[in-house]
């Protein structure tokens, strides 16, 4: 069977895509961007997936106004780089897994959710550039990628608890696909920016920090931050942020965090990124019974810190 | 008709691209695509005037966009991926639009990222209702859990 062994989140960040093509990583400024990267290159070189699940948005590119569909699922055998007016970039092109495509197709949409299938997409720099940033700069990406579009640029996009329902289903499609495939998800886009109009330039550190932490630790809360908050708080365009939700909706409820980096800024946005695996010992369903009581003391030693902390 | 008004007018200095400003400014956004071709880019570049006429454009949409503004083009339906495209088509960074949106510099735009960005505070409501971060998603819902827990434990002990 099929399983997802991680997820991951990272910014998609344009001018981390022109930094990398025109060869200025090495520059102070984008050097701070990419450093933060180098271990996550490493722990991907040994996760190995055998598929990439890439949720993302287009920024005109595929999708124009003619057509916006809230949710659109990649299932063509390949992906070229959209032309996003400075000709298309120079990476690989991506290469889809449309069989295990088609049964999320298949599944999802019986679970409900009405999602837009598409044969064939131009992919821009929201899938590119976390590919680049998780991968390198390959001659070939060493594995298929299935593309997930969500519309977050005409509002409303979907909610956040819809997308990490969305996950849900994704996970359960791929936990119900017959061969053995190890799969990461990935989320993309955000976190605080804001490029349109006389507030372009927002930054809040303090809200991305505390989506990263409770990405972790209480997702569900997540999912109850209104699209009025998320703009508010994180900027017109930072509402992105509901794609992170997709990724972690894919993944148990217990997670560990195995890497976090956060910098401000790439250009216009505050740059974050996790990296996110089932939680451990969760996973050895022999001891779930053990453990049990180990997490009530484990909670009745949270309180007694909090009682003694107030007293 | 007047504009249906929503909660997310009140954020300052933002125009929320919503169904409404879609429809409306469906001929601002085709018209930014068709810049994606060369031929198109060199047809408008010849006359500008001449060339939106294709695009259904109301007078001001059109004024909007023969004065390059970009606030303007966004309250009347543009949308800022799409607008992009006509700063690019005349070789204008990202930076340049968002000195020109904000009413500053390119170099003190540059710098308020660099110093962190522009500060939420001060940033969030028109009416000021919204002072402070009214809502903390992430540290208040923890404090009132906290605390029923902890009463409910002396409660039983």
């Amino acid at each position: 069977m099929a399983k997802i062994i991680a997820g991951v989140s990272s910014s998609h960040v344009p001018a981390i895509g022109a930094a990398i093509d025109n060869k200025q990583t090495e520059e102070p400024y984008w050097k701070r961007v990419f450093s933060g990267f180098e271990k996550s290159k490493e722990w991907m070189a040994q996760a190995k997936p055998d598929v990439v699940i890439l949720i993302y948005n287009d920024h005109a590119s595929a999708f124009s106004v003619e057509m916006v569909p809230t949710f659109a699922l990649g299932c063509a055998a390949e992906f070229p780089p959209a032309d996003e007016g400075w000709g298309p970039r120079p990476v690989p092109v991506v290469k889809g897994h449309p069989q295990l495509a088609a049964h999320i197709a298949q599944s999802v949409i019986l679970d409900e959710f009405d999602i837009t299938v598409v044969n064939k997409m131009e992919v821009d720099h929201g899938l590119t550039v976390p590919m680049n940033l998780l991968f390198g700069s390959p001659k070939e990406w060493p594995c298929p990628v299935i593309p997930v579009a969500v519309n977050v640029v005409l509002y409303p996009p979907p909610t956040g608890h819809r997308c990490f329902m969305l996950g849900r289903a994704i996970r359960k499609a791929v936990e119900s696909y017959p061969e053995d495939l190890r799969v990461v998800v990935f989320g993309t886009g955000g976190m605080s920016h804001q490029i349109s109009g006389p507030r372009a330039g927002l930054i809040n550190s303090k809200f991305d920090k505390a989506f990263l932490d409770n990405l972790t630790k209480d997702p569900k809360k997540l999912t109850r931050i209104q699209h009025l908050e998320y703009m508010r708080e994180a900027g017109a365009e930072g509402i992105e942020m509901v794609m992170w939700l997709v990724m972690r909706g894919a993944l148990e409820d217990k997670v560990d965090e195995v890497y976090r980096f956060y910098t401000v800024p790439a250009s216009n946005t505050a740059v974050g990124h996790i990296i996110l695996e089932p939680h451990r010992r969760a996973a050895k369903k022999s001891v779930g019974k053990a453990k049990k009581p180990a997490g009530k003391m484990k909670r009745a030693a949270a309180r007694v810190k909090i009682d003694r902390v107030r007293s | 008709m007047a504009r249906e008004q929503h909660d997310y007018d009140d954020i300052p200095g933002t125009y929320v691209f919503d169904q409404d400003r879609s429809r409306q400014g469906f001929g601002i956004n085709m018209f930014c695509m068709s810049l994606m071709k060369d031929e198109n880019r060199k047809a408008f570049k010849a006359n500008e005037a001449e060339y939106l006429k294709k695009f259904n454009l109301t007078p001001e949409q059109t004024d909007a966009i023969l004065k390059r503004d970009y606030n303007r083009m966004l309250e009347l339906g543009g949308n800022i991926y799409f607008t992009a495209k006509l700063g690019a088509t005349d070789g204008h960074s990202f930076r340049h639009l968002a000195a020109v949106m904000t009413g500053s510099s390119q170099d003190d735009y540059a710098n308020m990222m660099l110093a962190g960005g522009r500060s939420v505070e001060g940033n969030r409501s028109k009416s000021g209702k919204v002072a402070k971060a009214a809502k903390k998603p992430a540290k208040k819902p923890a404090k009132s859990k906290a605390k029923t827990r902890s009463k409910s434990r002396s409660k039983r002990g």
